[in-house]
């Protein structure tokens, strides 16, 4: 592999990776307050 | 709103910074494009100390304030640093293959620490799967993280305690901050690109922070009973209480 190919394994990963980590946190968030909200409504009587 | 508008500030920062370091700054006399790697990679180094140092000083403040937010804010700053250490470390292969000719030497004190490193704050995060118990669960995650901690200065100084295939600091050490042993436009890069990775950081470390708070909710929720999906669960138990015909 060429230089530019290590350069561009390190930055395609690093930077890819803390795009997928966000929108892997904005899914998870997303899902606990739908949850957290649900159970709110739904208290029983 | 205030994080979503961070989280576009941080995400303009990055590519800005990408873009700096990967077409406008010039390649290294010696060792080629290979050096820009640096960049990416030393930020995440950083970045990691900054997220195990928020972890260790918040379960600090845990242990003498007993406060579950601080613990959120503990568990945030040591899965964001994982992520950024492994990221470190990547960055760090990527770079030792073309220029030392290794991805990696277990006998380089700098590495070696590092990957220990990783694994005690995997470690960190797998001790606080094993209690349902948040205060015994805070107060275990706090003292591994105190005692994690200590392994960052000697990542961090390892390269100036022992001699390995490491470069020692280009700018860390007390003695390079106004001379550093990089060009100025290499050290402007550097600190671009660490200014847009202080800005992502934040941006996750307050969302993992609000997730662990609502975690933390959640499983209230299900120690107090009121969780709907166990009633569902349940069919013949909600078909009883209805009034026989």
């Amino acid at each position: 592999m060429t230089s530019a190919g290590f350069v561009l394994a390190a930055y395609g990963v690093i930077l890819g990776g803390m795009g997928l980590y966000a929108a892997l946190l904005a899914r998870r968030l997303r899902i606990a307050r739908d949850t957290v909200r649900r159970n709110n409504v739904d208290l029983p009587e | 709103m205030k994080t979503r508008i961070l989280g576009f500030v941080a995400l303009a920062a990055v590519i800005g910074a990408a873009v700096n370091g990967l077409f406008v700054v010039p390649a290294d006399l010696n060792q080629g494009d290979a050096q820009r790697i640096m960049y990416v990679h030393v930020a995440s180094a950083w970045i990691a100390y900054a997220s195990f140092g928020v972890t260790a000083l918040a379960g600090l403040g845990y242990l003498i304030r007993r406060d579950l937010r601080l613990d959120a804010l503990a568990l945030a700053g040591a899965e964001v640093g994982v992520m950024f250490t492994a990221f470190a470390i990547w960055g760090g292969m990527m770079w030792g293959r073309p220029v030392w000719g290794v991805y990696w030497q277990w006998e380089d004190p700098r590495l070696t620490t590092t990957a220990l490193l990783l694994a005690l704050y995997i470690g960190y995060l797998l001790l606080r799967r094993l209690t349902d118990d948040p205060a015994r669960r805070a107060a275990r995650a706090a003292v591994v993280g105190l005692i994690a901690a200590v392994d960052i200065p000697i990542v961090h100084f390892s390269v100036l305690w022992w001699r390995g295939l490491h470069q020692g600091p280009t700018i860390g050490d007390p003695s390079k901050i106004l001379n550093p042993s990089a060009p100025l436009q290499f050290v402007l890069a550097l600190l671009a690109m660490l200014a847009a990775f202080t800005l992502v950081w934040a941006y996750l470390l307050i969302r993992r922070y609000q997730l662990a708070r609502l975690e933390w909710q959640l499983e209230e929720d299900a120690r107090r009973g009121l969780v709907q999906t166990a009633r569902l669960a349940l069919p013949g138990a909600a078909a009883a209480e209805e009034p026989a015909r």
